[in-house]
């Protein structure tokens, strides 16, 4: 029952949804790279829409309209933007030399520690049960069953369960972003006398 | 039907795996940040892929509070930096280091 689902997922995939994850698997890995890669951090924020955007299609791919539509609201529109907006509030956007390594032999330590552990996961992948405990534990995805008039599909399923199991968890976020506006508004006020730190007395101070 | 599910974990690790020799690797603090997004984004891809192979709304439900947790991080993230940058004038980790002994 449990290799059931898993057995459902390896029927035959037809051509177009083959064609979908690749283009999306090649704009994702572009787009990771290029954000590790760009000297220019506004190229970098823009390589990460890009990155966002081919999750989104996977995720459409995968029957997750509503995340794909958050992804694209949330990620694209809010998140990559205020990083655009520190960018260019702070003028850091110009190109800085990554080719000078400060720390010698750090970055192939990098690469070789993090392609292992990628080795670890895909073995991991490769040899693991993945269901331990009860096959369904919150509810089924049932998208695109809808009879006519009725409140249906994937979206509607996530805000029952977002409603019922997960309530606590909602209310928890919704403390957490009061929490990280209140938190983000203290940071960026100026205190109202700037004390004369003799340690800092060299560094040069930006107009308000 | 799509494909199968193996295919995007393998993506999404390797995803995951760019975003962290990125964050070992960059100096500035806004593209460690970046790194960091990315791997979310990896975790997330993992838990819509699960959702999708177990039939269970609940891995797309906490994709939804990841979601959440990364705005918040990144609000409070980039809060710390402007505040920093008053201070000192860069975003470059290494000069971050009125705390060395």
């Amino acid at each position: 029952m449990i290799h059931a689902a898993l057995l459902l997922a390896s029927t035959r995939p037809t051509w177009p949804d083959i064609l979908v994850f690749a283009a999306s698997a090649a704009v994702i890995l572009v787009g990771s790279v290029g954000v590790v890669t760009s000297r220019n951090p506004v190229h970098a924020a823009l390589s990460l829409v890009m990155t966002l955007f081919g999750v989104a299609v996977l995720f459409i791919e995968q029957e997750a309209d509503f995340l794909a539509a958050v992804q694209i609201i949330v990620y694209a529109g809010a998140i990559v933007v205020l990083f655009l907006f520190v960018i260019m509030f702070l003028g850091v956007d110009r190109d800085e030399d990554i080719v000078i390594e400060p720390l010698a032999g750090q970055r192939p330590l990098a690469v070789v520690l993090s392609v292992i552990t990628l080795a670890g996961v895909l073995a991991m992948a490769a040899t693991a049960h993945w269901v331990t405990g009860a096959h369904q534990v919150v509810g089924p995805i049932q998208g695109h069953v809808a009879g006519p008039g009725s409140p249906s599909g994937e979206p509607a399923q996530l805000g029952k369960q977002l409603f019922t199991t997960y309530l606590f968890a909602f209310e928890a976020t919704a403390a957490l972003l009061v929490i990280a506006v209140v938190g983000a508004v203290v940071l960026a006020r100026r205190p109202p006398t700037v004390h004369a730190d003799p340690e800092d007395s060299d560094q040069s101070e930006l107009p308000a | 039907m799509s494909l199968s599910g193996a295919w995007y974990l393998g993506l999404s690790a390797i995803v995951f795996t760019i975003g962290a020799i990125g964050l070992l690797v960059r100096r500035n603090v806004l593209i460690m940040f970046m790194c960091i997004e990315l791997m979310l984004n990896a975790a997330n891809l993992t838990f819509v892929t699960f959702a999708r192979m177990l039939g269970d709304i609940g891995g797309q439900a906490v994709v939804f509070f990841v979601l959440v947790v990364a705005a918040a991080e990144v609000v409070v993230g980039l809060g710390i930096v402007v505040t920093n940058f008053r201070r000192r004038a860069t975003t470059v980790a290494d000069d971050l280091d009125a705390l060395k002994g």
